[in-house]
C-alpha cells in the first residue's frame, strides 16, 4: 500500500499532469501520532458536551419548575463532568501526576483552561446533583445550578479547541466549525438525556419539551456544523468519510436523523420519546468517535500533510507572481526511497 | 521573547549540512550514549540503511538514508541522501504553546526542553508537533525530545551529536552565526553545480517563526520526511477561542429558545 504511495511522484514524471500526487520518506506519516486512546479521549469529548448541555437544561429546569427533568439533568451533568475528569487522567501517561495541570494556567492550552474548567465546573455539577437528588440546602443547589450552568457551555466548547490546537489536519484545518460541532452535539446528547424523563414516574410531556427542543436544535447544529466543515476543508475531510472514523460518522448521522425524527414525533408516546433519548446519546457519541478516529488516521497519512502544504506554497508563489514553486511541485526527477524488490 | 533579560546567552542552535553527511549514524549513538536514551528495539526496517524509522521518545538524532534513481555527472544513476533529522527548537514552539503543565519550557539559549519531573504525559505535545518529534515513552508514560544537550551546554561544550559528528554536517553555535555561515555554503554548492541545494527552517518569517536547528537540503523537504510548510498550530489558536466562545454563546442561546419554546407550547396548548 505505501509502496504504491512513494512511487507517486513517478507517476507524476511520466504522465506530466500535475495530479495530486505527493512525495514521503517511505510512505511514512510525518507527524508522530496522537497516543490518546480510545475510549478515553472520544469518551471524554462526548462526556463534556453531555455535562455541559445537562447543566443548561438544569438550570432552566430549576427556573421553570421541571423537577424531574432536573435531577435527570443534575444527575447527568455531574456524571458526565466527573467521568469526564477521571477518563483524561486515566489517559495520561503519569496519572498520579494530575494535579501538575493546574500547576499552571496557560491560556495557550486548551487543556490548561480545560482543567481549570472542569476543576470549577465538576465541584459545583456536583453539588447541585447532591442537593437536587437529597432535598437538602436548596439555596447552595441553586447557586451551584447556576454556577455549573455558567461554565457548562465552556466545558461542552473547549474540547473542540483542544484537538484542534494540534498539527492533526483533520483536526486543525476544521477549527472554525469544530467548536459548533461540539456545542450542538452536547446539546443533542443533553436533550437525549432529559428525554429519559419521559418514562420516569412523575416525568412526562410538560417536563419533557424543553429536552426535545434543546436535542433538535442541537442536532441541527451539529449536523449543520459537520456538513460545513466537511465542505470547505477538502480532501482532509476524507478522513471523516472513509475508514474506522467514517463508519463512526455515518452512523452518528443516522441514529441522529433517527432520534430527531423520534423526539420531533413522539407526541405523548413516552416510549418513542425516551429510546429517541437513547438515539441521540448515541449520536453523539458515535459522532466523537468518529472525529477521534478521522484525526488519528489524517495524522497517520503523510498525504494530509504534504499535499496541503505544498498547495499553499504553490498558491503563495502563485500570489507572489513567480513560478519557482510551481517548479517544486511538478518536482526535480525525485523519487524518495526507492521501493526496491518488493 | 528571546534575550529578553540582561546578560541573556546568545540563542544557539544547529546547522546540519546534509550534503556532507556520510551516514555513519555517530550522533544517534553519541545522543543515546550522552542522554541514557534506552534501546528501543534491534529491527531491520528495509529503508535502505535507516532502521531506526523517525524521531521519537527514543530516538532524539535520527538518519535518513534516501535512495534516488537518478542520472549524474559522475556517472551512474543512484544518488544516496542521507540527513540527520533532530528537533527543530522553533521559534514559536507548538508544544511548549499547549503543554498544560509548564513542563515544556525554553532555555536561556533559546532551545525547548522538556522537565522530566513535571511532565504527566498527557500526551498533548505530540499532536502539536508539526515535524512529529516529540513522542511519549512506552513503560515510562512521559513526553521525551532532544533538549539540544541542556546539561552540556550549561558547561559550555557542545551536544553530543555535534560533537562525534566526524565531517562536520552537524554544526553547532550562535544561530544568527549559524545563519550566515549556511547561507555561504549554499551559494558555494550552487556554483559548484549543486542547483538542487536550499535552506530549510532558516527563514525567521517561516511558519514557526524559523527554526533553531535548521538544516540545508539537496532535494524537497518531504523526500526527508520534513513538512514543506509547517506552521505552528497556535497561530490560529486566538481564532480558535473567538470560535469557542461563539459556539458556547450558541449553546446557551439554543438552552433559553428551547425552555421558550417550551413555554410557548404550553400557553398555546
Amino acid at each position: 500500500m505505501t509502496a504504491q504511495r512513494w512511487r507517486g511522484k513517478r507517476r507524476v514524471e511520466q504522465n506530466m499532469v500535475p495530479r495530486a500526487e505527493f512525495t514521503s520518506y517511505y510512505g511514512k506519516p510525518i507527524l508522530n501520532k496522537p497516543v490518546w486512546a480510545s475510549p478515553d479521549i472520544p469518551g471524554y469529548l462526548f462526556l463534556g458536551g453531555l455535562a455541559g448541555g445537562s447543566s443548561l437544561l438544569a438550570a432552566g429546569a430549576q427556573l421553570t419548575g421541571r423537577p424531574v427533568l432536573g435531577r435527570i439533568a443534575k444527575t447527568g451533568a455531574f456524571a458526565g463532568g466527573a467521568l469526564s475528569m477521571v477518563a483524561l487522567i486515566h489517559d495520561l501517561g503519569r496519572p498520579a501526576r494530575f494535579l501538575n495541570m493546574l500547576r499552571v494556567f496557560k491560556v495557550t492550552s486548551p487543556m490548561s483552561v480545560g482543567s481549570w474548567l472542569l476543576a470549577g465546573y465538576v465541584p459545583a455539577a456536583g453539588t447541585a446533583a447532591w442537593s437536587a437528588l437529597t432535598g437538602r440546602l436548596p439555596r447552595l443547589g441553586a447557586a451551584a445550578t447556576a454556577g455549573a450552568a455558567l461554565l457548562g457551555p465552556g466545558v461542552a466548547a473547549y474540547t473542540a479547541a483542544l484537538i484542534s490546537d494540534t498539527a492533526v489536519p483533520a483536526w486543525h484545518d476544521g477549527y472554525p466549525e469544530m467548536p459548533f460541532l461540539f456545542t450542538g452535539s452536547g446539546a443533542m446528547a443533553a436533550g437525549g438525556l432529559g428525554l429519559l424523563a419521559a418514562v420516569a414516574p412523575a416525568g412526562g410531556p410538560a417536563e419533557t419539551a424543553p429536552a426535545r427542543n434543546l436535542a433538535l436544535l442541537g442536532a441541527a447544529m451539529e449536523s449543520a456544523a459537520l456538513e460545513r466543515m466537511e465542505h470547505r476543508i477538502g480532501m482532509v475531510a476524507e478522513p471523516y468519510s472513509e475508514g474506522r472514523g467514517g463508519r463512526y460518522v455515518k452512523a452518528g448521522k443516522l441514529l441522529a436523523a433517527l432520534g430527531a425524527a423520534g423526539a420531533a414525533l413522539s407526541g405523548r408516546s413516552r416510549t418513542v420519546a425516551a429510546t429517541s433519548g437513547v438515539a441521540l446519546l448515541a449520536a453523539s457519541a458515535a459522532t466523537r468517535w468518529g472525529i477521534f478516529h478521522a484525526g488519528l488516521a489524517s495524522a497517520d497519512d503523510p498525504k494530509y500533510t504534504v499535499v496541503p502544504q505544498r498547495q499553499r506554497l504553490a498558491e503563495r508563489a502563485a500570489a507572489a507572481g513567480t513560478g519557482a514553486v510551481a517548479g517544486a511541485v511538478a518536482g526535480t526527477g525525485a523519487v524518495a526511497g526507492d521501493p526496491g524488490t518488493s | 521573547m528571546l534575550d529578553s533579560y540582561p546578560d541573556a546567552p546568545p540563542r544557539m542552535g544547529f546547522f546540519t549540512d546534509t550534503s556532507v553527511c556520510i551516514g555513519c549514524k555517530a550522533c544517534e549513538v553519541a545522543c543515546k550514549e550522552w542522554n541514557h536514551v534506552p534501546e528501543d528495539g534491534l529491527s531491520l526496517s528495509g529503508m535502505s540503511y535507516d532502521n531506526t524509522v523517525g524521531l521519537g521518545a527514543d530516538t532524539w538524532r535520527h538518519v535518513a538514508f534516501i535512495e534516488e534513481r537518478r542520472p549524474s555527472e559522475s556517472g551512474g544513476d543512484l544518488r544516496w541522501l542521507m540527513s540527520s533529522d533532530v528537533c527543530k527548537h522553533c521559534t514559536h514552539a507548538a508544544c511548549l504553546d499547549v503543554c498544560p503543565t509548564g513542563s515544556l519550557f525554553r532555555t536561556e539559549f533559546g532551545t525547548v526542553v522538556v522537565q522530566e519531573d513535571i511532565c504527566n504525559g498527557c500526551g498533548y505535545c505530540i499532536p502539536a508537533c508539526p515535524y512529529g518529534v516529540i513522542d511519549q515513552r512506552r513503560g515510562d508514560g512521559r513526553a521525551w525530545k532532544c533538549t539540544m544537550c541542556y546539561d552540556r551546554l550549561g558547561s559550555g561544550m557542545e551536544p553530543a551529536c555535534a560533537k562525534a559528528c566526524p565531517t562536520d554536517s552537524i554544526q553547532f553555535g550562535q544561530l544568527d552565526e549559524l545563519r550566515g555561515r549556511a547561507e555561504g555554503r549554499v551559494a558555494e554548492l550552487v556554483e559548484a553545480g549543486v542547483a538542487d541545494a536550499r535552506l530549510y527552517g532558516a527563514d525567521p518569517n517561516d511558519g514557526v517563526g524559523g527554526d533553531g536547528a535548521f538544516f540545508l537540503l539537496l532535494d524537497e523537504p518531504e523526500v526527508y520526511g520534513l513538512p514543506p510548510d509547517p506552521v505552528v498550530t497556535t497561530r490560529d489558536l486566538p481564532s480558535m477561542w473567538r470560535h469557542v466562545g461563539a459556539a458556547a454563546a450558541c449553546m446557551a442561546g439554543a438552552a433559553f429558545a428551547a425552555f421558550a419554546g417550551a413555554a410557548f407550547g404550553r400557553a398555546a396548548r
